[in-house]
C-alpha cells in the first residue's frame, strides 16, 4: 500500500514537472515570436531612418553608438503601443526631416518633389514645339 | 534667335551655380527642429557631487548656455580653451558630460580646467538623444523663456563666438 503511495506520488510529481516545463515552454515560444515580430518591425522601420553619424547608412545598418541608442529607443517606444508614425514623429521632432529616407510631401520639398515633372512638361511642351515647326517648314517646303 | 541660342548657356551656368554652392554646404550641418522651441525638460545628477541633482527647470528666467561633452570627444577638448576663455568673461556655461563615465569626466575637467558653472551627466544619452544631439560637442543657447534660441554643431569657434553667440547672448539679457 505504501509503496503505491508512492509510486503515485513519484509520478505525480513528474507530471507536474512535465507540465511547467511545457508552460515555460509554451511561454518562452510565445514571447519569442513576440520578440521576432517585434525585431522585424524594428528592422523594416529602422531601414528607413537615416543614422544621424554616418549618413549613407541607414539606422538598421550603422553600427555608431547613436544608431544602437536611438534602435534601443524605437524597440521601447514600439513595445509601449507606439505605431510606426509615432515613432517617426519622435525622431523628426528631435532631429529633423533629416532622418527619413523618404522625405515628406511639404512646403520646403515641394520642389523636390514636383520638380522631376516640371521637367518632364517642360520637354514635352518643347518637343511639341519643335516637332510642329518642323513639320510645318516640312509642308510649306512641299508647297514650293 | 541669338537668344534662343543663348538659353542652353543660361541653363548651364544656373546648374554650376547651384552646384558651386553645394561645395560649400556641410551635410554633417544638420538643422535642428528644436531651435524656438523649448528645451527637454531634464533633471540629471550633478558631476562629483553625488545625490544632487541639476534640471533645467531650475534655469527659467536666466539665458544660459547647454554645451554637451564628453572626455572622449577628441573635439570637445579642442573646444576647451575657447570655452574656458568664455567663463572668463562670465558667460553662463553649463556642462552635460554625454556618454561619458564620472570619473573620466571629473579627471578631463581636474587636467584641462573647468569651464562650466555646473556639470549633469547623461550617462545613457537619453537627454542627448531628446536635445537631438548627434555629435558632440553641441552647444545649444536658451532664453529666460526656456526656448533654444540657437545650436552650435560641433566646436564653438572663435568666428561663431564673435559673430552668433555673443550678439545674440547680448539681445537675450535685454
Amino acid at each position: 500500500m505504501m509503496m503505491r503511495i508512492k509510486r503515485f506520488f513519484s509520478s505525480f510529481s513528474i507530471a507536474l514537472v512535465l507540465c511547467a516545463a511545457l508552460g515555460t515552454n509554451i511561454y518562452a515560444a510565445s514571447s519569442q515570436v513576440e520578440n521576432a515580430q517585434l525585431e522585424a518591425r524594428l528592422k523594416t522601420l529602422s531601414n528607413e531612418l537615416r543614422c544621424l553619424v554616418c549618413q549613407n547608412s541607414t539606422l538598421a545598418d550603422s553600427n555608431a553608438p547613436l544608431a544602437e541608442d536611438l534602435r534601443n529607443e524605437i524597440r521601447k517606444l514600439m513595445l509601449e503601443g507606439k505605431t510606426d508614425e509615432e515613432v517617426k514623429a519622435y525622431l523628426v521632432e528631435r532631429y529633423g526631416d533629416f532622418v527619413l529616407y523618404r522625405p515628406p510631401l511639404q512646403a520646403n520639398t515641394a520642389l523636390l518633389w514636383i520638380g522631376p515633372f516640371v521637367m518632364l512638361l517642360i520637354g514635352a511642351i518643347t518637343m511639341f514645339v519643335v516637332l510642329k515647326k518642323r513639320s510645318r517648314v516640312e509642308s510649306d517646303s512641299k508647297e514650293n | 534667335m541669338k537668344l534662343k541660342l543663348a538659353i542652353p548657356l543660361i541653363l548651364f551656368f544656373v546648374v554650376v551655380g547651384f552646384l558651386f554652392k553645394g561645395l560649400f554646404l556641410d551635410p554633417h550641418e544638420v538643422p535642428s527642429p528644436l531651435i524656438n522651441k523649448p528645451a527637454p525638460a531634464f533633471t540629471a545628477p550633478i558631476l562629483g557631487e553625488s545625490g544632487k541633482t541639476f534640471s533645467a527647470a531650475e534655469m527659467k528666467g536666466k539665458v544660459w548656455i547647454l554645451n554637451m561633452w564628453a572626455s572622449w570627444c577628441a573635439a570637445c577638448r579642442d573646444e576647451h580653451p575657447l570655452l574656458l576663455e568664455m567663463k572668463q568673461h562670465g558667460l553662463p556655461i553649463y556642462g552635460l558630460a554625454y556618454k561619458d563615465i564620472d570619473a573620466d569626466a571629473q579627471a578631463t575637467l581636474i587636467q584641462l580646467g573647468n569651464p562650466y558653472l555646473v556639470t549633469a551627466t547623461d550617462a545613457d544619452g537619453k537627454i542627448g538623444i531628446n536635445y537631438g544631439v548627434y555629435g558632440v560637442p553641441e552647444t545649444y543657447i536658451i532664453d529666460k523663456a526656456g526656448i533654444i534660441r540657437y545650436k552650435q554643431i560641433g566646436p564653438i569657434t572663435p568666428t561663431a563666438l564673435r559673430d552668433k553667440i555673443l550678439p545674440l547672448l547680448k539681445a537675450l539679457e535685454k
